[in-house]
């Protein structure tokens, strides 16, 4: 019997075994996602600080690789806030090394996205990284780096430091990759128009390999408020939370304790809650004992009255933006749009906006067609496995006298801290019931909308058509009659037809 | 007869009268401002009643009204006003059409007939508000009657005007068309009408000189006889003074062909003098397959449901022949046709059977009434 060795493996080389979670599957996929990563990571650091983004994405052909897949050189430039030169090496060449662990909304969640796609190119090239990254400040500075896969640590190959003569902020990375391209077009092109559609305020410029321009223009600079970072919610905390909090806190007592570190609780409601829970409100939390620890969360998650957490972690985008970014892709007949007030699941806060479209330039199909988005990014896979198209499907929409044979768009945006997706690939939002619901309320309330839009479109067409029908039929009963009659002044039949809009719809 | 001649001018007067009417009511409802309307008796079941003394169905007081301000009703209403538009030229210019081209003229105008039975029920609409058949307005259906037998008569359709001809001038007879329904009856030896549902026997009677032999006019109904006909049918009654005798195939079908020149059908219940109440249904009855051991065909499912729907229609209530010979049918649950004579050979039928029905008692006046019910 042979002895088993054991090795740590490091976080980098757990992705690199496991790069298929990260819906780093296949060539055509992984170009998609390393493309889908880097605008991702360039859309949050402009609207971190409320700048319009400007993107441009250039992937080039750079050599044939294999007999189905070619060696691309992708390049991502943003505006955006830019990165500081001693966080760049690790940002970029370090796995789960982020700026993004922090209860607010953001579209990664792992800071593994971007150093995925990264890590890919890397093994499927060996080629390093290019970062180009200034915040504005006088300098520019300009990095290669390779990750050391095994050790999950940044090699830095060069550093080059030039002076911004213009103030600019932003970040430029380059890095080749394997990949199949033709197959993931249409995805990419679609990932491009959803983003337009759902971020109004970007500029998107994308040049493919031969030399194809693919330009989005923003609608607007109005962007909504970038989110706020926030304490955790009582409902949503587990022991391990408790006990860092407890560490780290300054507070003597249990009331202090909880109206310091947790979201929307106050001197009443911290006073309740203990009285609640039955722990002392002047206790000292450094002298909670474990069994206590497991009880106070037991009871925050039982406790019924904290108040739900609001909504200032979150940055949904609000009525009018999603209007815009319908309006501008779509250019649809019709189009309403409706956000739900803030909601929980297990703690964190969530948003459902909901918007449904109508004509235009709606792709005409046998079935609704649904645009998915959460934190602002298009989910592009799995439709069918959506809450969202559960919710979809499930609606009487005969009551609303919508069918799917109409030209109809639908557009679900769910933003929250913790988005709930159900793999890795964030592809698809997992079936909870407080999302379903939300959900379905959105959907009845522009479903409600379009019931009277399509309402008043049917009114307008009968009247048209009886309009028509009296203009159509009246002249000639005028003619046939002059000649019977043996007339030769024709009658005046202008106030008839004009009365004819006064009658309505009565003998309908 | 120039008293005919003049008749024929002054109805054709009376039509255009009438049609240039109801063009200018609708006129000087518009001229007004107003939406024109139309009001017309109803032609629904529960309006049509048989009346005795006409011995035919008539419309009831029920009324029906179009209006052009219902959205429902314009469309017909222009259609209404083009047919009587397209009626009116035709009378005027004193050239006939047929109901097929109605339907298509109307196409000229983007107010297309949906089919032919659309346009068909219009122009009974302008027989029902003006109370002139359509043939009145030179508009016919497809010919396919005909007659034959020694009458002189004189054209007024243009262009042959003044020429005469007799109807024996053909030996397959001469169709009864506008030519023939508009002239004036001139001379006649003819003492009998004999009406006949096949073409093949109307053939064999001419061949075998019925005419001569029994002083007959003959005519072939092709089936259930066209309108026209049966108002030709009721002029040469009315205008000759001749008893007319009908010859069907021994089945309710036949029975109800003969009805129909008798009392005319319901669906005309709008219209007058289309029927002749004095006819003879001579044969071939039930009692004449018993009588004569004629070949037979059993009655089929179809045939007794008739029956029994004839049995209680007010027509069949005025002359007992009809009730006795429904019971013997029902009774002996067997059909026949004219041709069935031939099991006796060719001329059986004109040499015995015929003179024998001929010489049949003309009908008793009719004593029972009855109330409506559908052809």
């Amino acid at each position: 019997m042979s002895a088993a060795t054991f090795e740590e493996m490091s976080a980098s080389d757990f992705f690199y075994r496991n790069r298929d979670i990260a819906g780093l599957s296949n060539p055509s996929r992984s170009i998609f996602v390393a493309i889908r990563e880097a605008v991702e990571n360039s859309l949050d650091a402009a609207e971190s600080e409320k700048i319009p983004p400007d993107i441009y994405v250039r992937l080039s052909f750079e050599a044939e690789a294999t007999q189905d897949t070619q060696v691309y050189k992708l390049r991502v430039e943003d505006n955006g806030c830019g990165i500081q030169p001693r966080f760049i090496p690790s940002a970029f060449g370090q796995v789960l090394y982020g700026s993004k662990y922090k209860l607010k909304q953001a579209r990664g969640t792992f800071g593994l996205g971007g150093k995925m796609a990264v890590l890919y190119g890397q093994i499927t090239t060996h080629q390093p990284v290019s970062v180009t990254s200034s915040t504005g400040q006088e300098k520019i500075y300009s990095f290669k780096l390779m990750i050391d896969i095994q050790r999950n640590k940044p090699i830095i190959l060069d550093r080059k430091v030039l002076i911004n003569k213009d103030n600019w902020h932003g970040t430029i990375i380059e890095f080749t990759l394997e990949g199949d391209y033709l197959r993931a077009m249409p995805k990419i092109i679609e990932y491009f128009k959803q983003t337009a559609m759902v971020n109004p305020y970007a500029n998107l410029t994308f040049v493919d390999p031969k030399g194809r321009l693919y330009k989005f223009t923003r609608a607007t600079t109005a962007m909504p408020d970038p989110p706020k970072e926030t304490m955790p919610h009582p409902y949503g905390v587990d022991v391990e939370l408790l006990q860092r909090l407890i560490l780290i806190t300054e507070c003597t007592t249990m009331t202090g304790f909880l109206r310091q570190h947790f979201h929307r609780v106050g001197e009443v409601t911290a006073t309740k809650f203990l009285d609640f829970a039955k722990i002392q409100a002047n206790k000292n939390p450094k002298k909670l004992t474990h069994e206590e620890i497991v009880r106070l969360m037991q009871n925050l998650k039982k406790y019924k009255d904290f108040l739900p957490p609001d909504a200032s972690c979150l940055s949904p985008l609000g009525e009018e933006l999603l209007k815009a970014g319908v309006m501008k892709e779509l250019n649809p007949e019709y189009l309403v749009v409706h956000q739900r007030k803030p909601s929980t699941y297990e703690g964190h806060p969530f948003i459902v906006e909901m918007a449904m479209a109508y004509g235009g330039n709606v792709p005409k199909r046998d079935n609704f067609v649904i645009y998915r988005f959460a934190n602002k990014i298009p989910l592009l896979y799995d439709e069918a496995s959506d809450v969202a198209y559960r919710v979809i499907s499930n609606m009487n929409w005969k009551r609303y006298k919508v069918s799917p044979e109409m030209p109809i768009a639908i557009v679900v945006h769910i933003c929250s801290t913790k988005v709930p997706y159900k793999t890795v690939g964030k592809e698809f939002i997992s079936d909870r019931p407080e999302v379903r619901r939300e959900e379905a309320n959105a959907l009845r309330e522009v479903a409600r909308q379009i019931q009277h839009f399509l309402a008043r479109k049917e009114h307008v067409h009968n009247e048209k058509k009886r309009l028509s029908i009296f203009s159509k039929y009246l002249p000639k009963i005028a003619e046939f009659s002059t000649t019977l009659a043996g007339e030769t002044r024709k009658p005046d039949i202008e106030k008839l037809l004009k009365s004819v809009q006064k009658y309505g719809t009565e003998e309908e | 007869m120039e008293q005919r001649k003049n008749k024929v001018a002054e109805r054709r007067l009376d039509v255009l009268k009438a049609l240039k009417s109801f063009g200018a009511n609708i006129y000087k409802q518009l001229d007004e401002g107003n939406f024109p309307t139309v009001t017309m008796p109803s032609r629904s079941t529960e309006n049509i009643n048989y009346d005795p003394v006409t011995r035919q169905y008539i419309l009831g007081e029920k009324a029906v009204g179009r209006s052009t301000r219902n959205i429902r009703h314009i469309k017909p209403f222009t259609q209404l006003a083009f047919v009587a538009l397209f009626s009116n030229e035709l009378t005027t210019q004193r050239k006939t059409s047929t109901l097929r081209d109605v339907y298509y003229s109307s196409q000229a105008y983007e107010m297309t007939f949906q089919d032919q039975q659309e346009s068909n029920n219009l122009i009974t609409d302008l027989e029902t508000l003006t109370g002139f058949a359509r043939e009145d307005f030179s508009i016919f259906p497809e010919e396919r009657s005909a007659i034959f037998g020694d009458l002189d008569i004189g054209y007024t359709v243009p262009g042959y005007e003044g020429k005469s001809v007799n109807l024996t001038s053909h030996p397959d007879g001469v169709l009864i068309g506008p030519a023939v329904t508009s002239s004036e009856f001139q001379r006649t030896s003819a003492k009998i009408v004999i009406a006949i549902e096949k073409g093949a026997l109307f053939t064999r009677f001419i061949e075998e000189r019925v005419h001569s032999k029994h002083d007959a006019l003959l005519i072939s109904c092709g089936g259930q006889a066209p309108r026209q006909t049966r108002s030709f049918i009721r002029r040469l009654h009315d205008e000759l003074g001749l008893p007319v005798f009908i010859l069907t195939d021994g089945d309710p079908w036949g029975m109800h062909i003969a009805q129909v020149i008798i009392s005319g059908s319901a669906n005309a219940a709008h219209l007058r003098e289309l029927n002749t109440p004095d006819a003879i249904w001579s044969g071939v009855w039930a009692s004449d397959i018993v009588d004569y051991k004629l070949p037979t065909d059993p009655l089929d499912e179809v045939d007794l449901k008739r029956l029994t729907e004839l049995q209680k229609d007010p027509r069949y209530q005025t002359d007992p022949v009809w009730q006795r010979e429904i019971k013997v049918f029902q009774k002996i649950k067997r059909k026949t046709e004219l041709e069935a004579f031939s099991r006796y050979g060719l001329t059986y039928i004109v040499d015995e059977y015929l003179p024998a029905k001929l010489d049949q008692k003309p009908k008793e006046p009719p004593k029972k009434t009855g109330k409506k019910t559908q052809e």
